[in-house]
């Protein structure tokens, strides 16, 4: 959904918004990963955080990467499969650059942090400046380094910004306990809790978990 | 063991080895019935290691056998997986012990209802007790107790097979360490159980079924039989895969505007009918495929699947095929759901395919990607190393 090339297999550098959320996890935990693509994080949690590692992956053909490389992934769809999950099965239940293209946003940050004692959910900031000044300059919808697809071809169909974000935490209950924000170049990092990260950060990597 | 060879309904040796539980030790069937003696035939590739934990146990299919990767002694043919064993091959026999039993009810060397009642000195027959898939596993578990293996590394299997790892996987979960059953289910559809019936009644139909005991007449209800495999293998193909083999196809130049096989796809499936006779019992037929209909794993467990896996340790890979309409993706969903609902290990792959139900015994590069990095995986977690290492 987002720019950036996937890393090779069991490579020790993954994208930067993974590797912030790798950085969240606690070694030798339980994780399950939704939309996890070929499993990059997955492999990365393996293998240098011990964690128990489980994926959900709607694409096919990500599935069978991530299976092919010894990885404990299904082929599930975030709207609608999690209602199986027993409460509090995971420790952590990520979601990376998914939430935006889910159907239904908020049963499946309800259902995350049901399952999981915490959640982590990073997703691309539609406050960024550069969004709000595309629309402002040329009225049509906002194509950035980030946010690459047409209107019509998108599959991020529930686009927020942050502050957006933080709310619906709020209506819901969940606790921040951390927030981080990226640029587009992923090296300069706010407090995505922070005034001007709705403004600044191209990305956004939360750390929650219920009140 | 037994030394003494075994023979096939048509009077073929069969090689490889047998395991002959006594009247002291009999085998405690669903239906209530004891059964002794019982002969179990399998066939084993590649070494067992010291500390036993390299085996795999291979459960075949309904009409399938322990010759995995054999000539096959009646046929001629290769294995029906050969393509998948030997040294550096997916089920890598320089790494893996591999076995392989001919199911209980079977015709290839294991106890089934072609073979002598000790009791009547008279072939089984229709006396034979109803056996289920849990009998089946049942036997397994005597043969791998006899091999002295307390944890085997995975079981797999296809179809009835699949079955077949399933229940061992729910029955038995801290003898299995993966449990991979392919293009299977928990249970037998309604659609599955009325196509069994067909066959079934096929070869009741046939006048040399003779009640059951065409043995004792020196008949075989071939005609039957093979009317029940060409039903079946329908089932086994998909659309696709039939109009890719043969379309409308005439066998001959012209129509003959008679009943003999004018197309290609008739004398393909008369083909099959015909040469399957050779190899299999129709007996042992009807009380397979009775096996499968009885199947049901929720039923056994209130009604709910996940219950029967609750607590597993099992490490599970879920297989199934696009095409596959006898055993659809639904179908391997629903086991993978009630995985899930007991926070399980699962993979599941969903292998793009137009073979149909049969694709499990193809080459499916896929599917065969997902074995292999599966088992890989499942390895290194078990602490089994490569072979040369």
């Amino acid at each position: 959904m987002v720019n950036g090339s996937a890393n090779g297999m069991s490579a020790a550098s993954i994208r930067v918004d993974l590797q912030l959320v790798a950085d969240m996890v606690e070694p030798n935990s339980r994780v399950l990963d939704l939309g996890c693509g070929e499993g990059i994080l997955l492999d990365y949690l393996h293998r240098f955080k011990q964690v128990d590692g489980r994926g959900m992956e709607l694409s096919m053909a990500g599935v069978r990467a991530a299976v092919a490389h010894g990885l404990s992934v299904i082929q599930g769809d975030a709207d609608t499969d999690l209602k199986d999950y027993p409460s509090g099965a995971f420790d952590y239940v990520i979601l990376s650059q998914t939430l935006q293209a889910t159907r239904e946003p908020k049963g499946v940050l309800e259902h995350m942090l049901r399952i999981g004692r915490r959640a982590i959910v990073s997703f691309p900031n539609f406050g960024h400046w550069r969004v709000r000044l595309s629309l402002l300059r040329h009225g049509r919808m906002p194509m950035t380094e980030t946010l690459t697809y047409q209107w019509y071809d998108t599959p991020n169909i529930h686009l927020c910004t942050i502050r957006d974000f933080m709310a619906l935490c709020d209506e819901l209950g969940i606790v921040i306990e951390r927030a981080i924000s990226l640029d587009s170049k992923g090296t300069i990092r706010f407090d995505a809790g922070g005034r001007l990260a709705n403004l600044l950060g191209e990305q956004a990597v939360f750390l929650l978990k219920r009140r | 063991m037994s030394t003494s060879q075994s023979h096939s309904v048509s009077g073929a040796v069969l090689p490889g080895h047998q395991l002959v539980l006594g009247p002291d030790a009999p085998l405690h069937l669903d239906c209530g019935e004891d059964l002794a003696p019982v002969t179990i035939a399998y066939q084993t590739y590649g070494r067992l290691n010291a500390d036993k934990s390299n085996a795999i146990l291979i459960c075949h299919a309904l009409t399938g056998d322990h010759y995995v990767a054999d000539i096959h002694p009646i046929t001629g043919k290769p294995g029906w997986w050969q393509e998948l064993v030997g040294p550096g091959r997916i089920l890598d026999t320089d790494r893996y012990f591999l076995i392989c039993s001919n199911v209980l009810g079977g015709c290839m060397g294991t106890t089934g209802p072609a073979d002598i009642n000790p009791a009547t000195g008279k072939p089984w027959g229709v006396t034979f007790p109803g056996i289920t898939i849990a009998d089946m596993v049942r036997a397994q578990v005597r043969l791998v107790d006899h091999l002295g293996i307390d944890q085997l590394f995975s079981v797999i299997g296809g179809s009835m097979g699949g079955m077949q790892v399933l229940e061992w996987a729910v029955r038995y979960p801290h003898r299995v360490f993966t449990a991979i059953p392919i293009a299977s289910a928990a249970r037998h559809s309604a659609q599955n159980i009325a196509f069994g019936e067909v066959g079934r009644q096929a070869v009741i139909a046939d006048p040399d079924w003779c009640q059951g005991d065409y043995l004792l007449h020196g008949k075989r209800p071939q005609n039957g039989l093979a009317v029940a495999r060409m039903a079946a293998h329908i089932t086994y193909l998909s659309e696709a895969a039939l109009h890719r083999k043969f379309g409308r196809n005439l066998q001959g130049r012209k129509l003959t505007y008679g009943f003999n096989a004018d197309f290609q796809v008739e004398s393909y499936l008369r083909h099959q009918g015909s040469s399957f006779v050779d190899r299999f019992d129709a007996n042992s037929y009807l009380y397979i495929t009775r096996a499968m209909d009885y199947f049901d794993l929720a039923a056994d467990h209130g009604g709910v699947l996940a219950n029967a896996f609750r607590g597993t340790k099992v490490r599970f890979c879920v297989i199934s095929f696009t095409s596959d309409w006898l055993f659809p993706t639904r179908e391997s969903r629903a086991v993978v759901h009630a995985l899930n609902a007991v926070a399980a290990n699962v993979s599941f792959v969903e292998v793009e395919s137009d073979k149909g139900h049969d694709a499990f015994l193809l080459d499916e590069p896929e599917f065969h990607a997902t074995l292999y990095g599966f088992l890989e995986g499942a390895a290194e977690h078990r602490g089994l190393p490569r072979a040369g290492w």
